[in-house]
């Protein structure tokens, strides 16, 4: 189909959206000329974590939360261990949040490589994927493998796998590396930081569509550096509330369209988290690799074109890999792998920066541990208010295209937020309506 | 039809082909983190359909499908049937696939209560009362296990149907892996509850390698005594309540570990 879409109805469609993790679709209403309705369909089949929560013990949800998501395992078991830890009144010494944070970078790493260079590269390249990519720009997927590899190797190396970690327990650790296995995995990532930089330089150099966007960025902001384990709650129009305040300000709504839920904040329609707004809210907070290089690529302090998320995630690749290698070069072992979190009755609230932005835990314990309560507030159903929003701007911008080509560029324009839909089932299916 | 369909592809690549259901993404995700194989194995397979890679789509039928994840709607149990007819070898890889996954927690409850828990309009919601392995519905050409599946095994799997040879892949316990490891005991040195007598081997022991008892994640093995393993867990301080959660986790629907966890559901006060 070639027409174009700016007189008459139109549908635009996708049933399966690709190169996202998890099932959804996109469907668009065009009523002459003007774009009536879009529509993020997420068919991803329900799997009430937040209801078989309710009567296991305080120890569990690490383990059991990592299965809502393989790509970001750790950023659930982080949300929640901090989230049991603030019901039980516990904080763990700085060694072992230290311990937290360099396993967070290795999610990072392996969570934004996948993105990057499987995902959303073969977009602005031309390519309906990374393995088709890979026959004219095999240097470019090798580099995204290796740095994809060296964030699974850390994971690895400090939660024992990398795709559901077997080592992280509320309260701390099982096992604590040991300081010459540290050592050891330096030489791999000084390559990771080097092929980060290079990426850096690579996708900055792609097109970007021109586009602003204007919703407010919500992201976590910590004393310990750029955001990733725990902080306080700030936004771009000066917002700002302890994470136990996040159910005052953040409604969850459920649309009859998805199985995930929309999640609005003080009644405003849609928000932003994810690296832009990270980057946005947090940038003097980046390592000094990671600014200089931002510089050097172009961002500005404010990033607001959601095509160059690809840039932000990047230059979040380097400060990931930069400040892994500080802790490890830092290391000094610990007294204990974890710390005691006796159970007692009460509330806790846990939020972490996943790669996909802000994750929101909250449980409900009673005295002897049992979780009376689960809560679960992923990224990607926060954003997803906003990614409807930003397709109706691209969309009604771009009626003029050939319909095939417009939905191609809806689908980059999905994937600029790296959409988890699993995680956000609890979330996505591309169709376009011409009525 | 399928058959004749299949006939003068021999010279050709085999077709592979992911498919994805109920599930968290990790077991397709593992064939991604095959990060040296990844280019290699194209070059192998055709990768025919496989959503999360590529939005190129090559029309089956397909040699080889791997599937991911449970059955839990109605819409799920008619779309199996059809990767089924499209399929000449299904392979199902993950707790999911393989025993309906941790979102058959729901088997053991009501679901229109998990439902209202979640979602404010509940209606808005289709789901089924159980999550069902894909055995359930269609016939199964191989089942492998694990949360999440192990690397090694997927491409031993995947090399032995492109070979055309059984698989080989062990189905004795997590304590012989344990054992060649050389790691030591911990349910015996450090009084740890562990499922590993009980687990099938996969992922090399690696939780005892922790010092954390084995949680189960390859489901049981071929011949599971689990009431034995049953009454260590008392003697090392477990109580019912606790003895069926440890049982009731991402293999809840195994028969052997859903029989267990519901003899300790009995006996809880």
């Amino acid at each position: 189909m070639t027409h174009k879409l700016t007189q008459g109805d139109h549908v635009l469609k996708v049933d399966t959206l690709a190169r996202v993790e998890g099932e959804g679709a996109m469907h668009i209403v065009v009523h002459d000329g003007l774009v009536a309705d879009v529509e993020l369909r997420i068919f991803e089949p329900p799997r009430f974590f937040e209801a078989f929560l309710r009567g296991r013990a305080w120890t569990e949800p690490p383990d059991i939360t990592a299965r809502i998501c393989g790509i970001c395992p750790v950023a659930y078991q982080m949300s929640s261990c901090l989230a049991i830890e603030d019901a039980c009144g516990v904080t763990v010494p700085e060694e072992l949040r230290l311990l937290r944070r360099l396993l967070y970078c290795g999610e990072w790493i392996e969570s934004h490589s996948l993105h990057i260079f499987l995902l959303h590269a073969p977009d602005f390249l031309g390519y309906p994927g990374a393995i088709e990519m890979a026959a004219d720009h095999g240097d470019v997927v090798q580099q995204g493998l290796r740095l994809k590899k060296a964030g699974n190797a850390l994971m690895t190396l400090v939660g024992g796998r990398a795709i559901h970690p077997v080592n992280v327990r509320v309260g701390g650790f099982y096992r604590l590396p040991t300081t010459q296995e540290l050592r050891d995995f330096r030489p791999t990532l000084v390559r990771a930081r080097d092929d980060a930089v290079a990426t850096v330089r690579l996708v900055s150099g792609f097109d970007f569509p021109d586009m602003v966007q204007p919703q407010e960025y919500v992201a976590l902001r910590s004393p310990h550096g750029y955001p990733l384990e725990g902080g306080s709650v700030i936004s771009s129009t000066g917002r700002a509330f302890d994470v136990g305040d996040f159910g005052r300000h953040v409604v969850e709504e459920h649309v009859a369209r998805s199985n995930a839920l929309h999640a609005r904040l003080d009644g405003t329609t849609s928000y932003v988290v994810g690296p832009l707004a990270r980057y946005t809210l947090n940038h003097d907070q980046l390592g000094p690799l990671a600014r200089e290089v931002a510089h050097d690529a172009g961002l500005a302090d404010e990033c607001r074109n959601p095509f160059q998320s690809i840039v932000v995630r990047a230059v979040e690749l380097v400060h990931a890999t930069d400040e892994a290698l500080a802790i490890i070069d830092a290391w000094d072992g610990a007294s204990a792998p974890s710390v005691q979190v006796p159970p007692r009755a009460g509330i806790g609230h846990g939020a972490t920066e996943a790669p996909r932005g802000l994750l929101y835990h909250r449980y409900e314990l009673a005295e002897d541990g049992t979780i009376l309560d689960a809560t679960i507030v992923p990224p990607t159903s926060q954003n997803q208010p906003s990614i409807e929003a930003d397709l109706r701007a691209f969309v009604q911008a771009r009626l003029d295209l050939p319909h095939d080509e417009l939905v191609r560029q809806c689908e980059q324009a999905i994937r600029n937020y790296d959409p988890c839909i699993s995680c956000a089932t609890h979330f996505l299916d591309l169709t376009m309506e011409e009525q | 039809m399928a058959g004749d369909d299949m006939a003068g592809q021999d010279q050709k690549r085999p077709k592979l082909a992911v498919w994805k259901f109920a599930s968290c993404d990790g077991c397709q995700l593992t064939l991604l983190n095959c990060e040296d194989e990844l280019i290699p194995l194209a070059g192998a397979v055709e990768i025919a359909y496989f959503p999360e890679a590529t939005r190129a789509v090559v029309e089956g039928p397909y040699d080889v499908s791997l599937v991911e994840g449970s059955v839990t709607t109605a819409s799920d149990a008619e779309r199996i049937r059809e990767v089924r007819r499209v399929s000449r070898r299904l392979i199902t890889i993950g707790a999911c696939a393989t025993s309906g996954g941790i979102q058959a927690l729901r088997n053991f409850a009501d679901v229109a209560q998990y439902r209202s828990v979640v979602y404010a309009h509940p209606e808005y919601v289709k789901t089924l009362a159980r999550s069902t392995p894909i055995s359930e519905h269609v016939s199964v050409d191989y089942e492998l296990r694990g949360c999440p599946i192990n690397a090694s095994q997927l491409l031993e799997v995947l090399a032995a149907f492109v070979q055309d040879r059984r698989p080989r892949i062990p189905s004795y316990s997590v304590c012989v892996e344990c054992k060649r490891r050389g790691a030591i005991c911990v349910a015996v040195a450090h009084g740890t509850p562990c499922l590993g007598p009980v687990t099938q081997a996969g992922c090399g022991a690696l939780c005892p390698a922790y010092s954390r008892g084995c949680y189960g994640c390859f489901g049981p093995q071929d011949t599971p005594n689990t009431q034995s393993l049953a009454d260590r867990l008392r003697v090392l301080g477990m109580d019912e309540s606790a003895a069926m959660r440890i049982f009731r986790t991402f293999n809840a629907g195994a028969e052997a570990f859903r029989a267990q966890s519901r003899r300790h559901e009995e006996m809880a006060p």
